[in-house]
């Protein structure tokens, strides 16, 4: 596709192109509008992507996206910090904070297995899990990871070693739709699935 | 547009943009198969839950530019479910399916043999009919033997002598008499090589009936000769979960 073009505009459609959830006719729409805008809008843009790699920063407790050592939700004083929801990614800590269902604390894997692509359990933030839950102030795990194959795999790999530890471990409940991404879900549905947590048997 | 319909079991799944998904598929009929389910990410997906890997699917596609397209699927075994719940099964289904993948890599190319072979496998497996790491090797040493790279437990690999011999190599192809052997081949008990030729034929009520030592130095040997008859490592290999 970008041979087509030359020189600076195909490097930037070339650089689209590797977005999540750009193809390439996308990437060709994003960078004839880039090249129609004004300068300023074009500087600012830049200038963003330039900040977040600079400013933000991954939380040293929880993993989500934080900027500064710690993320906002881990210095928030008011969250209960009995219950850990373990999700795979920060988005999904957007995702349930809109539901207002849950004011616990967050871990974020970083991913799930997916053995194919060489991730295991050792590839994620797994051990920094359980150094969260040494000393017992924990008494619920909540796994919210996807709905999908390798989202039921992670948690079926941590409720068996979560079992043995002497805390509830729980599941969102199944009204999710198979298959599907958590951040697709609508507030109301991750909401009732919130509500609606089963204990995992180890 | 050209559009067909087959049997297929899921291999894989990548996501594609903001809701589409990838799947690789092995079909009964049309070998590896490469096409994109529409939409099945979003909630409101009739069929995103049955696009899922492991399962055995009634798929209809067309034939795109570039990829196939899925239009219609049903379940004919849903053993993703069953699977992904324990996760030694998924480890072990996970191995299987990237060895398919390899074994079968030309799209379009028939093998069908290859297709019923991990069918079988996988439905073994959701079952829990014998111990997954028993399922996992018979599947591999099968798959290899159908890929044209069976190896030999009995005679010997190389002068065909008749064993019960007492050495293993897998670039040599298996059981070796003294008189072939190479320096530095393994030497396995002779219920190893029992069990292995078991495993190769299928014979489950001797595979059953084997103790967990000679199911760890099988699945050792299966493993260094897959990984001899493979170009890159198989990636999900170590981290299966025997049971
Ligand atoms: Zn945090
Ligand atoms: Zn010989």
């Amino acid at each position: 596709m970008s041979t087509a073009y030359e020189g600076a505009v195909a490097d930037l459609i070339a650089e689209l192109g590797q977005l999540p959830g750009v193809g390439p006719k996308g990437a060709q729409r994003i960078a004839f509008h880039v090249l129609a805008s004004d300068t300023a809008d074009v500087a600012r843009l830049a200038e963003a992507l330039i900040q977040v790699k600079a400013r933000v920063r991954f939380c040293v407790v929880c993993g989500n996206v934080a900027e500064a050592e710690k993320c906002r939700i881990c210095v928030d004083e008011r969250r209960n910090d009995t219950q850990i929801c373990v999700v795979e990614e920060p988005r999904d800590v957007v995702a349930i904070e809109r539901t207002r269902e849950f004011r616990g604390r967050y871990h974020v894997l970083g991913g799930a297995i997916n053995p194919i692509n060489g991730i295991g359990p050792d590839e994620l933030r797994i051990r920094e899990l359980m150094t969260r839950l040494a000393d017992g102030t924990v008494t619920e795990v909540i796994i919210a990871t996807d709905p999908n194959v390798e989202g039921e795999a992670t948690a079926s790999y941590l409720s068996r070693l979560l079992g043995s530890m002497g805390l509830a471990v729980t599941r969102l409940a199944s009204g999710l739709p198979v298959g599907g991404d958590l951040e697709y879900a609508d507030e109301i549905t991750l909401g009732r699935a919130f509500e609606g947590r089963v204990t995992m048997r180890a | 547009m050209r559009t067909y319909r087959d049997e297929a079991v899921v291999l894989r799944t990548h996501d594609l943009g903001e809701a589409d998904r990838i799947l690789t598929m092995l079909t009964r009929e049309h070998g590896l198969v490469r096409a994109v389910a529409k939409g099945v990410r979003r909630t409101s997906s009739k069929f995103g839950g049955r696009l899922e890997p492991f399962g055995v699917i009634d798929v209809q596609l067309y034939s795109g530019r570039n990829l196939d397209v899925v239009t219609q699927v049903d379940t004919l075994a849903p053993h993703g479910r069953s699977i992904m719940a324990d996760y030694g099964l998924y480890t072990t289904a996970t191995a299987m399916v990237e060895t398919a993948a390899r074994l079968t890599d030309v799209e379009h190319e028939p093998a069908t043999q290859q297709y019923l072979l991990l069918a079988g496998a996988l439905r073994a497996l959701a079952d829990r009919r014998h111990a997954s790491t028993l399922v996992l090797d018979s599947y591999l040493l099968r798959a290899l033997a159908v890929a044209g790279w069976a190896p030999t437990f009995a005679s010997c690999a190389r002068c065909g002598q008749d064993g019960p011999h007492r050495a293993f190599s897998a670039p040599m192809g298996g059981a070796l008499c003294t008189d072939c052997r190479p320096p530095g081949a393994a030497a396995p008990a002779p219920e190893t090589f029992l069990l292995l030729g078991a495993l190769l034929a299928g014979d489950w009520s001797v595979a059953d009936g084997s103790d967990e030592r000679h199911r760890r130095e099988s699945s050792g040997l299966v493993s260094v000769y897959l990984q001899w008859h493979m170009e890159r490592q198989l990636r999900s290999l170590r981290h299966v979960v025997r049971a």
